[in-house]
């Protein structure tokens, strides 16, 4: 008794290959979507998250970096997270994701303020997501003007005079001229293939009940690993195609920087399309009829792309909304995307989004092999 | 046909099925052994396609149990579909894949050897040789009859289970059918056919007949007409509309048909009929006492078990 026959796999997907080849509509859909999406979302939306995580690099401890401390815990953009010493702990937190500024009072700082030197306060920004920073980064100068009128009072007053007393650097790492296609292309590519690939699996498999045909598939020795895998080989490799399309559009027409390995994000890929046709096919099982699947898709759509951080700054969302995010294929493939094609990140960095996408993966095909219905009722 | 002692092809007993409340299949026992053509017959919704899909494992008998060649219905649903061909009704192959690539995917989901050849075969014996480039969607309604025909029997199966394989066929294409079915099944080949047609009722070995999910009667044509113990007669002349109505509204008779220029009336108590008869009659009606036949049993059965099962 075998219990995965490679002949019948082959011949499902390559029945499904011919199929799509023939249905103009898929065709146009799979062409369509990544184009139009494009087109509508090369633009930036905005929007004012607050709360935003920060690390302190104190190099000086003075009146004025205890002030700031307390004005940066006040302000409600930034909530502190970290106080650190050292400028490759500054760049390990910004490079993994975990703070998205780092304020730096450099060496001296209190010394040459006093003495008139405009000494430079740093700050550093990830700036992969501008509209997430923006705002934070535009009241620093306000909270700087305030700790200043504090601290600099008697005889420091004549400091607080033209020109300022203290420069203010601002870095946007990784996106220095904070342009918001650079996010929001590289997002798109994931956004195109939560679309695409569950909608259209939804379908293709529906199709089959709705027109009559599961019936006499299901009445030939086939089985539903067979049948399930049949149906979503073909839609891998239209994923892939969706994908390149965006990437090429992203570094031809948008000159996105492409810093890190596409190999590895096209290795990571193949998680989240099977995460996204794992859906697909779980709600072919309990959608009637194509309508309710397409419906069912757009519930998942929804919620994807309103709560990975693609359309609103992922920490400028409610923390319930987050929590949901977590859980959504998109959110961790958002940040990976973004990681390795602007920050360069390598496998190591990108691992703690891998898990939980391959989690929902595995949980939802599990679900959907078993609700597959190898009888009609 | 072989000898009446070898193990039958179908052997269910108390078969059921229950969709929310209602019981569409009702404690159906039936026993086919092989080389026969089993015709099965019943008004629309009466739960022949439910009953089918259940032996050959499309659906979970709620109750029952039995045989489908030998194999467990409950237990090996799968070596029952590898030997069994089961025709939909309802044209169930792909209608945008080509005459020649549904043929073709049928025969790699059973595995067949020598595919090419098995496939042309089959396009050959349907004449569509020339045609096969086509899209199955593209056909007739009667030549997808012919190709969902040809497509369930392309494995060689033990057991055909054909779910109306004749509607909407025409006289000369569902006369070469019959030929072919009588061949393969003097070959040992056992059929499940649906049907609708009486003149089809006829052309099997045995028949079964069920009314709203319960079986009402079994056996040979004969056995089946004998067995209702119907009495009918033919009245010609006269005005038969205005007749008619009178008749029905007699508890005797049980129905009241035009057939042509003459109507047949049937009941099942001889003298009872007789005497109604002679009393609504008019000087310039005849009528003389004729067979029944099968349409007239099975009618009078679909009645009988309406009022059997009266809420
Ligand atoms: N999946 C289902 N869910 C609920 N009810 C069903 C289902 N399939 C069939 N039925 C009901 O079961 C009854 C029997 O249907 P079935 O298709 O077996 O009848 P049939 O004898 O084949 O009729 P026909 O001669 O019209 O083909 C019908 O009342 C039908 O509505
Ligand atoms: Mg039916």
């Amino acid at each position: 008794m075998t219990f995965f026959s490679l002949a019948r796999f082959v011949a499902v997907a390559s029945k499904e290959f011919l199929q799509m080849r023939r249905d103009r509509l898929t065709f146009a859909m799979v062409l369509g979507i990544p184009l139009m999406q494009l087109i509508v979302f090369g633009f930036a939306i905005n929007s004012d998250p607050r709360h935003l995580p920060t690390a302190l690099l104190i190099q000086d401890h003075s009146p004025f970096s205890r002030g700031l401390t307390r004005a940066m815990e006040n302000s409600t953009y930034f909530d502190v997270t970290e106080v650190i010493s050292t400028e490759a702990e500054a760049h390990d937190l910004i490079q993994r994701g975990s703070v998205q500024f780092v304020v730096q009072v450099p060496v001296d700082f209190a010394r040459d303020l006093l003495r008139g030197d405009r000494p430079q306060l740093l700050v550093e920004a990830d700036a992969t997501d501008p509209a997430a920073t923006s705002n934070a980064l535009a009241s620093v100068q306000t909270l700087l003007d305030r700790v200043l009128a504090q601290e600099l009072r008697g005889p420091n007053e004549w400091l607080r005079s033209q020109p300022p007393a203290v420069d203010l650097v601002v870095h946007a790492a990784y996106n220095p001229e904070r342009i918001s296609q650079y996010n929001i292309v590289p997002g798109l590519m994931g956004v195109v293939l939560t679309m695409t690939m569950v909608i259209i699996t939804a379908l293709a498999i529906t199709r089959e009940s709705e027109r009559g045909t599961m019936e006499n598939l299901l009445s030939t020795p086939v089985r539903a690993l067979e049948v399930t895998l049949g149906k979503i080989i073909p839609y891998v490799l239209m994923g892939y195609f969706q994908a390149g399309l965006i990437l090429v559009a992203a570094r031809f027409l948008f000159d996105v920087p492409m810093v890190g390995s596409i190999p590895l994000l096209l290795a990571v890929m193949m998680i989240f399309i099977i995460a996204n046709l794992a859906v697909g096919i779980t709600f072919s099982t309990i959608a009637r009829n194509q309508l309710q699947a397409m419906q069912m898709a757009f519930f998942f759509f929804l919620p994807s792309i309103l709560l990975s951080g693609f359309m609103f700054p992922f920490r400028g969302m409610p923390v319930w909304a987050q929590h949901i995010g977590e859980v959504l294929p998109l959110t961790h493939f958002l940040r990976i995307t973004r990681g390795i094609l602007l920050k360069g990140s390598d496998l190591s960095m990108i691992r703690p989004e891998i898990g939980p996408m391959a989690l929902f993966a595995a949980v939802v095909l599990l679900i959907g092999l078993k609700r597959f219905r190898q009888t009609l009722d | 046909m072989r000898s009446p002692d070898t193990p039958p092809s179908i052997d269910v007993t108390g078969i059921t099925k229950i969709f929310g409340s209602k019981t569409v299949v009702d404690r159906i026992s039936m026993r086919v052994l092989p080389g026969e053509i089993y015709g099965f017959l019943g008004p629309n919704g009466s739960g022949k396609t439910t009953f089918l899909r259940m032996l050959c494992g499309l659906l979970k008998p709620d109750a029952g149990s039995g045989t489908c060649l030998g194999f467990d219905i409950l237990k090996e649903p799968r070596e029952i579909k590898r030997r069994v061909g089961y025709m939909t009704q309802r044209f169930s192959y792909y209608e945008d894949l080509s005459i020649r690539e549904n043929l073709d995917f049928v025969g790699r989901m059973y595995g067949i050897p020598k595919r090419r050849q098995a496939v042309d075969e089959a396009l050959e014996r349907l004449n569509l040789k020339d045609r096969q480039k086509q899209l199955a969607g593209q056909l007739s309604g009667g030549w997808k009859q012919r190709l969902a025909l040809a497509a369930c029997m392309l494995h060689d199966p033990e057991l055909l289970l054909l779910d109306e394989p004749t509607a909407g066929v025409d006289p000369s294409a569902r006369r070469e059918f019959w030929e072919e079915i009588h061949q393969l099944a003097a070959r040992g080949l056992t059929v499940l056919i649906t049907t609708h047609y009486m003149d089809e009722a006829e052309r099997c070995h045995r028949l079964a007949y069920i009314a709203s999910g319960h079986l009402m009667a079994e056996g040979t044509v004969a056995e089946v007409v004998e067995g209702a113990r119907l009495v009918t007669y033919e009245i010609s002349g006269g005005n038969q509309p205005e007749l008619a109505a009178r008749l029905r509204a007699s508890d005797a008779i049980t129905q009241a048909v035009a057939f042509g220029s003459s109507l047949h009336v049937s009941g099942s108590n001889r003298q009872l009929m007789e005497a109604v008869l002679g009393h609504a009659l008019d000087p310039d009606h005849r009528w003389k006492e004729i067979p029944s036949e099968l349409e007239h049993v099975f009618i009078d059965l679909m009645r009988k078990e309406r009022e059997e099962n009266k809420p």
